[in-house]
């Protein structure tokens, strides 16, 4: 009803004025986290990543932008880490805080492959080292015992750790994005593997320590190892899996400890010469001719100490 | 091309002289033809280089020689007579041995293309060959090492002979660990250069590794 330029005028001023309302008004990015909204941060992000997955699965696809996939610096970017940082990953990998989500408070966008890459490589030599080393005990019993490096250990190990460190988090990942249609949210590839990489950081003193021949304290240490990196794996994937409905919830949350103590517990069986009061047998690459070979083929109960002619049973 | 401003063209006077192509930055002062010169000094020049680095590597200093004139001639004899020396090893059946030479071999330039792509992935400044001859030169303490458990070995390979073979390679290590830190270094980010240094601590241990569990047949 006013004239075209009045009309313009009052545009004008109306905008001045909503501008003056909120002077530092800026635009959103993904990832930002305002100050005084800590506590409710879980769902806009959640909601967000859709738009940031799909950004990164662009690049990571590589269908469709080939050429920054084949560049160097597009590798770069999942190396932009300082030292402290990756010491702070590796802390908050073995501390579960119920608050605290691995992925949102320690990743923060900026997921890595140097910890994930390096902690694997790290755990391959440890157990592949502290398995060779455990045999050594082995010459307590039977002095006719010849010391052998089994070097292909080294290999075995390596294909575990790595195939673990890469293919379960590809599951999980593909998994839980089929599963985004129905209200679960999804981090991306690359976080998935950095926070499987980094939870495998807890194996490593557990590796070494295994060294010491009191079974006790084995089973214990890989209790412990076990259960703090498993909660963390928990924790950072539960938040997504919570509104997919309760079942799914629980089997994905179970699927995922489980696999991980599995493990655990296959690693110390393979690689580790067993203390001799703990009974189970080890599997093959372990054995030796002679009498101490006999003793590893003959199936073992455990807690049941089988005497052989010739061998002394350590009671 | 600086030869060619030499040379004049005229009609009458027939065109002479030598056509000099620059050899690169390892000679810049040289301006005339190796073609003609005897056999003995093109392998000496390089024989003096690699020992010249060898040097370098045994009494580190941060001198950039090692990083301006890399070549792969030395990593190269290092990790094969490493290799060499790490074969005869006991075994039962092959699995239960030590490594094969390939499994040394690819080990050691695998292990350092590795540590290559990782440090300038975290942002450094040196460049992939200068890094690799830094990594293979820094093998030298190892394989001395190796010289000296095998000879250790020949005496006797009880408590004793362990301990003198554990020093030993537990020294060298150490060495080999300082020496290409102290090249290395220089070129990494400041706040990272602890990511850089502990691949390269991994890589000496897993070969110190290997040195320490040889057992002779």
């Amino acid at each position: 009803m006013a004239a075209p330029g009045e009309l313009r005028f009052q545009e004008f001023e109306a905008a001045a004025e909503l501008l003056s309302a909120t002077p530092d008004a800026t635009t959103p990015r993904a990832g930002e986290q305002r100050p005084g909204h800590a506590a409710v941060d879980v769902e806009p992000e959640d909601a967000e990543p859709p738009g940031d997955d799909s950004d990164r699965t662009e690049l990571l696809g590589g269908q469709r932008q080939p050429r920054s996939f084949w560049t160097f610096e597009y590798y770069q970017a999942f190396f932009d880490v300082d030292t402290q940082q990756v010491l702070e990953r590796i802390k908050g990998s073995v501390t579960p805080l119920p608050g605290k989500n691995f992925v949102r408070h320690r990743l923060r966008n900026n997921p890595d492959l140097y910890g994930p890459f390096w902690i694997c490589a790290t755990l391959v030599f440890a157990l592949a080292v502290s398995g060779n080393l455990s045999h050594l005990t082995e010459k307590r019993t039977s002095p006719a015992y010849r010391y052998s490096p089994h070097f292909h250990t080294v290999t075995i190990a390596a294909t575990l750790i790595y195939c673990y460190a890469w293919l379960v988090p590809l599951a999980l990942w593909g998994f839980l994005r089929w599963r985004q249609s129905r209200g679960a949210g999804a981090y991306t590839f690359l976080e998935t593997v950095c926070v499987y990489g980094y939870s495998l950081s807890a194996y490593v003193p557990a590796a070494v320590l295994w060294l010491i021949p009191a079974a006790w304290l084995q089973w214990l240490l890989l209790a412990v190892a076990a259960l703090l990196s498993a909660s963390v794996l928990a924790l950072t994937f539960w938040p997504l899996v919570r509104a997919d409905g309760r079942a799914t919830a629980l089997a994905v949350v179970a699927a995922v400890v489980s696999l991980h103590a599995l493990l655990a517990v296959g690693c110390k069986l393979y690689f580790y010469q067993q203390p001799p009061s703990a009974g189970p047998a080890p599997s093959p690459p372990h054995t030796t001719p002679g009498a101490e070979g006999l003793r590893s083929r003959v199936p073992q109960l455990p807690g049941v100490n089988v005497s052989l002619p010739g061998t002394h049973p350590a009671r | 091309f600086a030869g060619l401003a030499d040379v004049s063209i005229s009609e009458d006077i027939p065109v002479e002289g030598e056509i000099t192509v620059p050899v690169g930055s390892r000679s810049p002062d040289e301006d005339y033809s190796t073609l003609d010169e005897p056999v003995r000094d093109t392998i000496m020049r390089d024989l003096k280089a690699v020992g010249k680095k060898f040097v370098h590597v045994m009494y580190p200093k941060k001198s950039s020689a090692l990083l301006r004139d890399w070549d792969l001639w030395g990593p190269l004899v290092l990790c094969v007579s490493l290799a060499l020396m790490l074969q005869g090893g006991s075994a039962d059946s092959k699995d239960d041995g030590g490594p094969q030479f390939a499994e040394v071999f690819v080990i050691i330039w695998f292990g350092a293309v590795v540590i290559t792509l990782n440090s300038k992935l975290l942002g450094g400044t040196i460049s992939f060959f200068q890094s690799l001859c830094v990594l293979g030169y820094c093998v030298l303490p190892l394989t001395v090492a190796m010289l000296v458990c095998r000879l250790v070995l020949l005496a006797g390979s009880g408590t004793i002979s362990f301990i003198i073979r554990l020093i030993v390679v537990v020294a060298m290590f150490g060495w080999s660990t300082l020496a290409s830190t102290a090249f290395l270094a220089d070129s990494q980010p400041p706040n990272r250069k602890a990511l850089v240094v502990y691949p390269i601590f991994l890589f000496y241990f897993v070969i110190s590794w290997m040195i320490l569990t040889f057992t002779p047949q």
